[in-house]
C-alpha cells in the first residue's frame, strides 16, 4: 500500500438548498502533486476549506497522517494554505507575512529571520522584504503567499487557484516554477484550479469534481486517455460523443458496435444489444482511403476550420450526425469539401463512458 | 462660454462656502471687539483674559471633554466589540436588534432626551454626570458600530482565515489582523462620536441635572440670557484647534504618502 | 463555491455588551414612554398608571395640529431649500480638481467640529436690527430703517438650512462621487443634451445619495428645537419646542410622550420609505 498522507473520507456538505459535496473520498499519497478540477460551482473550494479545517463537513472525516482532524480548529492542523485572491496582511510587510506563522510557534527571532530568507531566496523575492503588499505586483504577491505557506513547512499544502488571477505569460512561467518547487521540497501539494490545460501540465493525478461528487481520480494519462464518465471527456479535452449499439464481442475483447449507418470497433466488455456512448478524442479519428482497423464506416468532408496550428474538420456522417475531428494545420493539403472518405479510429483509443440497456432511456 | 462653464460652478462652491463661515467669521471678530455691543469700537484681547478667569465656563468645558471622552471611549468598545460579534452571529432577530441599536441616530434627539428623563426619573439616578455618560454613550455607539460594521463589511474574510491557517487562534486573529484593519474605521467614528458629543445640546438638556453643566448646555443658556464676547473667545480658540489638528493631520497624510 | 459563510454561532458573545446596553438605555427608555403616553396625567408630576387614549385625543386639537402642521412645513422647507443649495454643491465639488475637492470636504466638515450654538449665534449677530447686515445695508443707503430679520420665520429657516446642509451635501456627494461618469458619455453620444443627460442619467444615478440627504435633514429638522428657540423667539413653535413645554412647562407627561410618539412614528416612515426607495441598503446607507 502506497503512503497515504492526507485521507479525504466520505465527505458531505450543505449549504442551506445547495448540495457542495456529495459523498467525496480520496487518498491523498506523500509527496504528490495532487489537483482537482472542475468548473465553478463543483465543490472543489468547499473541499480545500473542510481540509484546511475553515469549513466543517456535514458527513465524514478527514485524516492527517492517520489522525482524525474532522474537529480540529484549522490552527491546529498541519496544512497551510495559498488563498485564491493571496490574502496577504495588508498592514505587514512582506517579511512580516512570511514570518508570521513562524512567530506563532516562537521560533527565534534569529532562525526564524535566516528562514524567511531562504524562502524569499527560493521564490526568487530576495531584498523584497521590507516592502508592504500593496507595492507588489500580482505575481510577486502570489509568491509571497507561496513563501509564507511553505515556511512552515506543512505537512500539506493546499493551493486554491493560485495562478488564477496571473495573465497567461506569467501563469505558464509559475506553473513551471510550482511544479519544480514541488518536486524539490518534497511537500504534498492538493491544487485546485478549474484550467485542464494547467492541470494536465503540473500534476501526478488529478481528481475531477462535477456536482459535489468526484468523477473521476487518476494520472493525466488516465484522465485525458480514459474518461470513465461523460463528463470527465467533455470536460477536459474535445471529444466526440459516439453513441453506438453493441452487435457482436469476439473473445480477444474487441466489440463490434452499429453506428450511423454503419459499424464501428471497440475495446472493451459489453453485451450484445447494449447501448454505449464512447468518448473518441478528435485528434485520434482519421479519415482516408485506409481500413485497417476494419470500421465499415463513411462520410462527407463537411468543412474545414482552421485554427493556426489547428485544422479542426467537420464529417458528415449518413444518418445527419457530425464528428469532429483535429489534425496538424500547417501546408498539410486539405481533403477538399464534399468528398466521401472512409472514417475510422484505432478502436484501443475509444473509451466507454455510458452504457445503457436497449430500453433504458437516455 | 466654456470658460463661464468652468468658472461658475466654482464661484458657486466658493460663495456657498463663504455664506457658511460667515457666521464663524462674525464670531471670530466679534472675539476681539472691544465692546459687548454689536458695533465695532475697537481690538482687544479683554475676553480671552477673561475666558481664563471664568470658572463656569472652564468647568463647563472640562465637563464636554470629560464626557466626551467617556461616552465616545466606552462606545469605541462597545460598537466596535458589537460590530463584530454582530457581524459573527446568525439570528433571526439579528436585523431587528441591530436597527434598535442604530435607532439613537435615527430619531428626532429630543426623544430620546424626554425618553431618559422619563427613564432616569423613575429609576431615580440622580441627573448628573452618571446619567449625561450613559445617554451620550448610547447616541455614540451607532457612528462606531455602522463605521467598523461596514469596514467589516469590506474586508477580505481570507485574510483572517489565512491567520487562522497559519496557527493563530481566533484571539490572536482578531489582535493581529481584525484590529488593525479595522482600526482606521474605530478611529474615524470615534472622532465623529466625539464630536457629536461634545456639541450634543438636545439629549444633554434632558439628561443633566442642575450641578452638571456642559459647554454646550451653557452656551445656551447664555446665549438665551445675553451673551458675554467670552464665548466668543472660547469659540475661536476651538476652531483653531480644531483647524491645526486638520492641518496637521493633511500633513501627517502627506508625508506618509511621499513615503512609500 | 464562492459561497463564503463564515461559520457563524447564533449569537457571538461579543455582540452582548452592546445589545445589552441598546435594550437596556435605548430600547426600554423608548418602551417606557411609549406606555406612559397611554396613561393619565397625574396631577404634580409625572403619570398615573390608567390606560386612556387622552394624549392622543390631545394632540389632535387644532392648536397642537397647526404646530405640527407649522413643525412639518419647517422641515419640508429646510429639505427643499438644503436640496437646491446642497446638489449643486456637491455635484460641482465632485468635478473640482483632487486637490481642491478634498480642501473643499474639510472646509465643509470643520464647522462640525466647532459648537453649533455659537455659529447660530454668529447668524444672530448677523440678522439683528443693530447686526451687521442691517448696519451694512443701511450705510449703502440700500434701506432707510433697519430691517427685522431675526426672529421671524425666516430666520429660523436660515438657521435651520444652515445646521444640515452639510448632511445633505455629504450623502449627495458621495453617489456622485460613485458616479458612472461614462453613462453620462455614453448618453450625450447617443444625442442627448447636456441638460437632458444630466436629467436622464445623472439624477437618478444620484437618487440615493439624494433620499439619504433628505432623510438625514427631514428627520433631525423635526426635533431641533433650539434653532427655534434662538432665532424664532416665541413666534415660532415647532414640535421640538411644544414637547420641551409640554415636559418642563406643562409638566404634562403623557402628552410629551404621545408627541414623542408621533414623531418617532413619522422619522421611522420616512426612514422605511428611504429604505424601499433605495433598494434594501440597510439604514448604514444614510451615513
Amino acid at each position: 500500500m502506497e503512503d497515504t498522507i492526507l485521507s479525504i473520507e466520505g465527505i458531505h456538505k450543505q449549504f442551506d438548498t445547495v448540495k457542495a459535496l456529495d459523498g467525496v473520498s480520496i487518498d491523498v499519497r506523500r509527496g504528490e502533486f495532487l489537483t482537482l478540477l472542475g468548473p465553478s460551482g463543483c465543490g472543489k473550494t468547499t473541499l480545500l476549506r473542510i481540509i484546511a479545517g475553515l469549513e466543517h463537513p456535514d458527513e465524514g472525516r478527514i485524516l492527517l497522517n492517520g489522525q482524525d482532524v474532522t474537529d480540529w480548529e484549522p490552527n491546529r492542523r498541519e496544512v497551510n494554505t495559498v488563498f485564491q485572491n493571496y490574502a496577504l496582511f495588508p498592514h505587514m510587510n512582506v517579511e512580516r507575512n512570511i514570518s508570521y506563522g513562524l512567530r506563532l510557534r516562537k521560533v527565534p527571532k534569529e532562525e526564524a529571520h535566516r528562514r524567511v530568507e531562504e524562502m524569499l531566496e527560493l521564490v526568487q523575492l530576495a531584498g523584497f522584504g521590507q516592502r508592504m503588499p500593496s507595492q507588489l505586483s500580482g505575481g510577486q504577491r502570489q509568491r509571497v503567499a507561496i513563501a509564507r505557506a511553505l515556511v512552515c513547512q506543512p505537512a500539506v499544502l493546499l493551493l486554491d487557484e493560485p495562478l488564477g488571477a496571473l495573465d497567461l505569460q506569467l501563469r505558464r512561467q509559475m506553473q513551471t516554477e510550482l511544479k519544480s518547487l514541488q518536486k524539490r521540497l518534497g511537500i504534498t501539494f492538493v491544487y485546485i484550479t478549474h484550467d485542464q490545460e494547467e492541470a494536465l501540465n503540473m500534476s501526478d493525478r488529478i481528481g475531477i469534481l462535477h456536482n459535489g461528487r468526484l468523477e473521476q481520480l487518476g494520472t493525466p494519462d488516465d484522465i485525458y486517455e480514459r474518461p470513465i464518465t461523460r463528463f470527465a471527456a467533455q470536460f477536459i479535452g474535445q471529444s466526440n460523443m459516439v453513441e453506438a449499439q453493441v452487435l457482436d464481442q469476439d473473445p480477444d475483447g474487441l466489440l463490434t458496435l452499429r453506428y450511423a449507418g454503419g459499424t464501428i470497433k471497440a475495446k472493451g466488455q459489453a453485451q450484445p444489444g447494449e447501448l454505449l456512448t464512447l468518448s473518441v478524442r478528435t485528434e485520434r479519428v482519421k479519415y482516408g482511403k485506409d481500413t485497417r482497423y476494419g470500421f465499415d464506416l463513411s462520410g462527407t468532408v463537411k468543412a474545414h476550420t482552421y485554427t493556426g496550428g489547428m485544422l479542426r474538420t467537420t464529417l458528415l456522417l449518413p444518418d445527419g450526425q457530425e464528428l469532429t475531428v483535429s489534425g496538424m494545420g500547417g501546408s498539410d493539403e486539405r481533403v477538399a469539401v464534399g468528398t466521401q472518405v472512409h472514417i475510422q479510429w484505432d478502436p484501443a483509443c475509444s473509451a466507454i463512458v455510458e452504457r445503457r440497456e436497449p430500453g433504458e432511456k437516455a | 462660454m466654456k470658460k463661464l462653464g468652468k468658472w461658475l460652478p466654482r464661484l458657486y462652491v466658493a460663495v456657498l462656502l463663504a455664506i457658511m463661515y460667515l457666521p464663524i467669521l462674525v464670531v471670530v471678530i466679534y472675539s476681539f471687539n472691544d465692546t459687548k455691543l454689536f458695533q465695532w469700537e475697537g481690538f482687544t484681547l479683554d475676553w480671552y483674559r477673561k475666558l481664563m478667569t471664568n470658572r463656569v465656563i472652564g468647568q463647563a468645558f472640562w465637563n464636554s471633554v470629560k464626557l466626551a471622552v467617556l461616552s465616545s471611549g466606552a462606545a469605541a468598545v462597545l460598537g466596535t466589540v458589537g460590530a463584530i460579534g454582530m457581524s459573527q452571529s446568525h439570528f433571526k432577530t439579528k436585523g431587528l436588534l441591530e436597527n434598535v441599536s442604530i435607532i439613537p441616530i435615527m430619531i428626532p434627539e429630543i426623544i430620546l432626551g424626554m425618553a431618559y428623563l422619563a427613564f432616569f426619573t423613575y429609576l431615580q439616578i440622580p441627573f448628573g454626570m452618571v446619567t449625561l455618560v450613559i445617554a451620550h454613550t448610547a447616541f455614540c455607539i451607532p457612528y462606531i458600530y455602522l463605521n467598523v460594521k461596514a469596514r467589516l463589511a469590506g474586508l477580505d474574510p481570507s485574510i483572517g482565515e489565512a491567520a487562522l491557517d497559519l496557527g493563530a487562534s481566533r484571539t490572536r486573529m482578531f489582535w493581529d489582523i481584525t484590529l488593525p484593519m479595522i482600526f482606521p474605521a474605530v478611529a474615524s467614528g470615534t472622532l465623529l462620536a466625539f464630536a457629536m458629543s461634545m456639541d450634543d445640546v438636545v439629549i444633554s438638556f434632558f439628561a443633566t441635572g442642575p450641578q452638571v453643566t456642559t459647554l454646550p448646555l451653557h452656551i445656551y443658556s447664555m446665549l438665551k440670557m445675553g451673551v458675554t464676547p467670552e464665548i466668543n473667545a472660547l469659540c475661536t480658540i476651538m476652531l483653531g484647534v480644531v483647524f491645526l489638528g486638520a492641518a496637521l493631520l493633511r500633513l501627517l497624510r502627506a508625508s506618509r504618502k511621499a513615503q512609500q | 463555491m464562492k459561497k463564503r459563510k463564515s461559520s457563524g454561532k447564533a449569537l457571538s458573545l461579543g455582540a452582548l455588551p452592546m445589545l445589552l446596553w441598546t435594550l437596556v438605555f435605548v430600547a426600554i427608555p423608548l418602551l417606557y414612554i411609549l406606555w406612559m403616553s397611554f396613561m393619565k396625567r397625574s396631577a404634580t408630576w409625572g403619570v398615573v398608571a390608567q390606560f386612556t387614549l387622552d394624549s392622543y385625543q390631545k394632540i389632535l386639537s387644532p392648536t397642537y395640529l397647526k404646530v405640527f402642521a407649522q413643525s412639518m412645513w419647517v422641515a419640508l422647507l429646510t429639505t427643499l431649500f438644503t436640496l437646491l443649495l446642497g446638489y449643486p454643491f456637491a455635484y460641482f465639488t465632485a468635478k473640482l480638481p483632487r486637490r481642491a475637492r478634498s480642501a473643499v470636504l474639510m472646509l465643509l466638515v470643520v464647522p462640525f467640529w466647532t459648537n453649533s450654538l455659537v455659529r447660530i449665534y454668529g447668524w444672530m449677530i448677523l440678522l439683528r436690527s443693530q447686526g451687521v447686515l442691517n448696519n451694512l445695508f443701511l450705510s449703502l443707503g440700500l434701506i432707510d430703517q433697519p430691517l427685522k430679520m431675526l426672529y421671524t420665520f425666516g430666520s429660523v429657516l436660515i438657521g435651520m438650512i444652515y445646521a444640515l446642509i452639510p448632511f445633505m451635501i455629504l450623502s449627495i456627494y458621495s453617489s456622485v462621487e460613485k458616479m458612472d461618469w461614462s453613462l453620462v458619455e455614453a448618453a450625450r453620444d447617443l444625442g442627448a443634451s447636456a441638460w437632458r443627460a444630466f436629467f436622464t442619467v445623472t439624477l437618478p444615478q444620484t437618487a440615493p445619495g439624494i433620499m439619504a440627504g433628505c432623510v438625514l435633514v427631514f428627520v433631525p429638522s423635526v426635533g431641533l428645537f433650539f434653532i427655534s428657540d434662538l432665532m424664532g423667539g416665541a413666534k415660532t413653535v415647532l414640535l421640538g419646542n411644544l414637547i420641551r413645554n409640554e415636559l418642563l412647562t406643562a409638566r404634562d407627561w403623557p402628552t410629551g410622550a404621545a408627541l414623542s410618539m408621533v414623531m418617532m412614528i413619522l422619522s421611522m416612515g420616512m426612514i422605511a420609505l428611504y429604505k424601499r426607495l433605495a433598494g434594501d441598503k440597510s439604514l448604514e446607507g444614510l451615513l
